[in-house]
Order: C-alpha cells, then structure tokens, then sequence
C-alpha cells in the first residue's frame, strides 16, 4: 500500500476518522491543535460532525454524550486540558461508554511549556479522576503505530466498554514520518451497542446510563462489576515490544518517543560489545507486568528512562519485584534527552554497579 | 372512560421529592407534554445533579445523568449524535446558573436544537439549603445566616434575561406553577420549548419558579405564597423570546 507523509496528530485524526469515528469535540491546546484542525475539515466530508467547545470540561461531558447513543466519539487534548476533563472521565468510566482520548502530553505541573514530556503518566495509568476505575492506555513510539493504536483503541473501546487513551507525547504529534493508513471502515459494520444505547426507546423499555447509586451496596456491586472487567483486560491486553532482548543482560525500559530513542541507544551499546535490550510497554494501563518480571530475571540490572521526574519507574520496580536492581534517568520541563547522554548515563551506571 | 391518569411517559417510580414540592408537578406537565407531542419513543432526557438527580428514572424515556452543572454539554453530545431525536435537560438553579453556567450560555448560544427546563427556587435543594446564584438579596439560607447581601454575595442572577440577549435561543419564558393557571401556562410554555427544538428553530428554554418548603422552613402552603410575593417580584413572569410562533 502507498505510503503518505504526515504529521503525527494528522495521523492519528485521519486515522480515527478510518475507524469510523464520525463525532469530535474539542477545545484547542498545543502541541496537539492540527487534530482539531484536521477534524474540522475531514468530518464533513464523511458526514461527522466537529465541534470545537468552549472548554475542555464542555468537551468531555459532550463525549459522554454522544458515546451514550454508542457511536464512534472521540476528543483530543494536551495535559492541562486533560487534567479538566478528569471529572467527565471518571463519570465515562462508571457509566461504561466508550470513547477515544488523546493526550499529546507537553512538560508541566501547570501551564508548563509546549514541548514533549511524559509526566501525565500517573494521571493516565492511576486515575486522574476520583473513584476506582482504570482507562486502557496505549502509548505509541512511531507515527505508523499511532496509526494502529487509534484503530485499536476504538475497538478495545467498543469491546469492553471502557474509555480507551491514547498517551503521545508533543514529538508523536508534532513530527512527520511516512504512514500507511488503513481503509476506511463501513459504519454498518462497527459493533451494535443498541443493547444499551441512548437512542430513543422505540419499542423497548428506556435504557438508563449513569454512574452513581446512592446505595452503598448498589455501588459497591457497581464497583465489583467493573474491577472484573479490568482484571479481564488486565490478562488478556497486555502488549509491549522487545528489542534485542533474547541474550540481554542489561535491560533498557522506555515508552513512546523514549521508546525509539532507547533502540538506537541499544544499538550504540551493542556496537561496544555490551549485550542491552530495549523492553517498550505499548499499553501502559494494563502495565505488562508478566513479561518485565520474566525478563529481569536474567539482567544484571534495568535502567529505565523517561521524560518525567520518574514514573513508570514505579510500575518497573512493581514488575520487576526485586529480581534485578531498577535505575531511573529522566529530563523535566520538555526536554527530550538526546541518545549519547541516555548512553553516558548507562556507562556510568556501569561504572558504579561494577 | 378514564379522564384522568398517569401520563405514559411517566415511570412508575415514586417520586423522592418532598411534600409541597413543585418538582413533582412539573415532571407531570413535561411527561403530559411529550406524551401529547407523540415522541416518547425518540425523546432521550439529561438529568441534573441535585434533587431531580433521579428524574432519568421518574421518565419513560431514554436518559442518563450528567455531572454537575454539564447536563447541557451532554445533551449536546446526544443530540449531535442523533439530530433526529428530542433531548431535553431538566436542570436546577445551582446546577445550571452556578456551575454549569458556561455550558448553559454557549449550548444556548450555539442555538442547540435542545430544551431545558430550569427549575429556580432560588436556594440550593439537595445539599441542604445553601445560597443560590438566584437567592434573593435579604433571604436567608444556611450560608447566608445574615440574609444574602450584596456585598458579600453578590445579586441574584437572571438567567432568563441574560440568555434572553442570545441569538440562538428560540423560546425562553419564565413560569410557575403556583395556581391552576400559571400550571396551564407552564404546560403551554414547556410545549412550545419542545416545538421549537422539533421544528429545529434552536434552543428552548422554560424558567420555572419554584418552591423549595423543606429549605424556606415553610409550610407548602406559605412557600406558594412566599413565592408568589417575592420571587416573582424579582424574576417576572413572561415570555422572553418567541420564535416559535403559533
Ligand atoms: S429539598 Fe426542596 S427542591 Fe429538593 S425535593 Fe425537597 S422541596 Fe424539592
């Protein structure tokens, strides 16, 4: 198939559109505006309707909204903006619709900068809102596996009825690379959610959705349900790529854009005769916890690396339990860490461990 | 030959509101209205967050609850999806004046094909008798001990006559239900905000003042007339906008 040369939130919006989204709403924030933009013209053109809101919190009870009738919804945003939509999101998670998200995360606390970071993780993974409930959280590394991840997510959506997020970062956004785009989906053909849908109660009883009952053992009930369904997902959707990692002793882990940093870090190692291997998680909620755990038995030590002050560090040291030694290295504010000093960084860890 | 009876499109669930409320009435006018307007089956309701928190089950129809203050965000999300259906908000006066007061004036200023239903008893019902953005000055509440005081509270707020100014509002009246005739007007006024969403002119809205006894420390009795007497002094009825026409 013929390849197109495009900017990552293009990607991911052209993309979506594929997946037969047909309805979006947002608020624009950088470094993730040209979905918005891109949105703007592409859902005319199929029939969809684009909204641009007046804040991100009208957008995320808009997204609720519309993933009530069960259609193909999705928003985007970029950490502040994500941080106001964490209310709407915790009342998708109890209502149990599906929907797409995406964070381009950009350096904060606050209004931060504009520049790529990785320190939304803790939101993402361990709930950014108030309640007990998880978001699947798939984190890219190419502009072609943004593309993959945005068909995935609106079908791992639809299968568990369950918000999907799909974490970037400023550079997955911001940078242009050849894609391969999947055809465009038939509509007729997407999931039927008209078991539960808000469409009018033509000839049935009235569906209901709502995330709340005043009772406590009602809730609690409500809260058992949905603590089954992440453990299901927790089984069976972990996924993560390995590199180099069959004969490894060292082992690098890292994420999104660090992801494909950390490969050629990698190969910069394996020129000098050092045997490191890159493990990358793509779903950072669920976290592959299982596969970590079996490849840190065999390395002398893991060093994992982020743009953030470190934390999937933690979900590192859970995975790995004890069984090697887990180092952390990271830049803050946007700042995305060139190979060499990731390299150096390794090195001298090298040097202290040895 | 029945010649009275619960309208279709209400459930059969008991009403949690309390003695003297006007909620209850107002439910029945609304069901009694889509019931005559024949689109129960494509009517999808937003409850708000409060009292009428569990009006999405009170209704024969689809519904669902929004968070505070965004019943008009997510009704806009519905109706985006389906403009082929009716979606209708039911929203109180801390829910749609306070906090959801930038949903409410952008929804209603995009000329959303919705309707809503704005009940003001000017006092916040559910958490237990707080003040209102439409308190009245002098009124007493249970964080206006004092009696509400501009100064520090600032003045009741208008909602009707701001939204009044807005292009894409196509009906606004501001109602009660205190005696037989103002309910028939409400119904009248409640029928003409749906009509304007059907005939897709744009954004309809019914302000109804409305008592709250178990917060006012009133008997329901005095609570109409303390309502009468007062709040309608300060929030007229009338209507406001009509491009419905007849
Ligand atoms: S607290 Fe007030 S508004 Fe709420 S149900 Fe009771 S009387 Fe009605």
């Amino acid at each position: 198939m013929r390849k197109l040369m495009m900017k990552g939130n293009e990607a991911i919006a052209e993309s979506a559109v594929r997946a037969g989204c047909r309805l979006y709403f947002a608020y624009p924030i950088t470094p993730q505006s040209e979905i918005a933009e891109y949105m703007s013209k592409r859902l005319p053109e199929v029939g969809g309707t684009f909204l641009q809101t007046e804040s991100e919190i009208a957008t995320v009870n808009m997204v609720y909204g519309a993933a009530c009738t069960g259609k193909r919804v999705m928003t985007s945003t970029s950490s502040p903006g994500f941080s106001l939509m964490q209310e709407g999101i915790s009342y998708i998670a109890g209502a149990e619709l599906p929907c797409v998200f995406v964070n381009v995360v950009r350096g904060g606390p606050g209004l931060g900068d504009i520049q790529p970071a990785q320190s939304d993780y803790f939101q993402a993974t361990k709930g950014g809102g108030h309640g007990d409930y998880r978001l699947i959280v798939l984190a890219p590394s190419t502009l072609q596996e943004a593309v993959d991840l945005t068909q995935l997510a609106f079908d791992l959506a639809d299968k568990y009825r369950n918000p999907v997020l799909i974490l970037a970062d400023g550079m997955i956004g911001q940078m242009m690379e050849p894609v391969e785009l999947p055809p465009m989906k038939d509509i007729s053909s997407l999931p039927d959610h008209s078991s539960w849908a808000l469409t009018g109660a033509n000839g049935r009883e009235p569906h209901r959705i709502a995330a709340f009952n005043i009772d406590p053992h009602g809730l609690e009930e409500m809260n058992k349900r949905y603590q089954e369904k992440y453990a299901r997902i927790s089984l069976e959707e972990q996924r993560w790529e390995e590199y180099k990692t069959e004969d490894a002793e060292f082992l690098m882990v890292g994420y999104g854009t660090i992801g494909r940093i950390l490969k050629s870090v990698v190969d910069d190692l394996r020129e000098k005769n050092l045997p490191v291997g890159l493990f990358r998680p793509i779903t950072l909620w669920p976290f592959p916890y299982k596969r970590l755990e079996e490849l840190s038995k065999k390395v002398n030590f893991v060093l994992t690396v982020e743009m953030s002050s470190g934390q999937m560090v933690e979900d590192v040291r859970l995975a790995v339990n004890g069984k090697a030694p887990v180092y952390f290295y990271g830049r803050m504010g946007g700042i995305v860490p060139t190979p060499n000093e990731i390299r150096f960084a390794f090195e001298n860890l090298l040097k202290e461990v040895k | 030959m029945v010649i009275f009876s619960r309208p279709k499109s209400l459930s059969e669930k008991e009403f949690t509101y309390c003695p003297g409320c006007h909620h209850g009435i107002v439910h029945r006018l609304i069901a009694e209205v889509i019931d005559e307007l024949g689109i129960q089956e494509k009517t999808i309701m937003v409850a708000p967050v409060g009292c009428s928190v569990f009006a999405y089950e009170f209704f024969n129809v689809d519904g669902t609850v929004a968070p505070h203050g965004r019943a008009l965000a997510v009704a806009t999300g519905i109706k985006r999806a389906l403009p082929d259906r009716v979606v209708f908000t039911y929203q109180g006066d801390g829910d749609l004046a306070a906090i959801g007061i930038g949903e409410t004036i952008h929804a209603a200023n995009r000329g959303e094909k919705l309707t809503t239903i704005f009940i003001n008893n000017a006092v916040y019902g559910m958490t237990g008798g707080q003040m209102a953005p439409t308190t009245l000055l002098g009124q007493k509440t249970t964080t206006t001990p004092y009696g509400r005081n501009p100064e520090n509270d600032g003045y009741p707020f208008h909602v009707s006559e701001i939204l009044s100014t807005l292009p894409g509002v196509a009906y606004l009246e501001r109602v009660t239900v205190s005696t037989p005739q103002n309910i028939r007007n409400a119904k009248k006024a409640i029928r003409k905000a749906f009509i304007a969403q059907i005939k897709g002119v744009g954004f309809g809205l019914v302000e109804v003042l409305s008592t709250c006894p178990t917060n006012w420390g009133m008997s329901p009795v005095e609570a109409q007339k303390w309502l009468l007497e007062n709040m309608t002094k300060e929030y007229p009825l009338g209507v406001f906008v009509d491009k419905v026409g007849d």
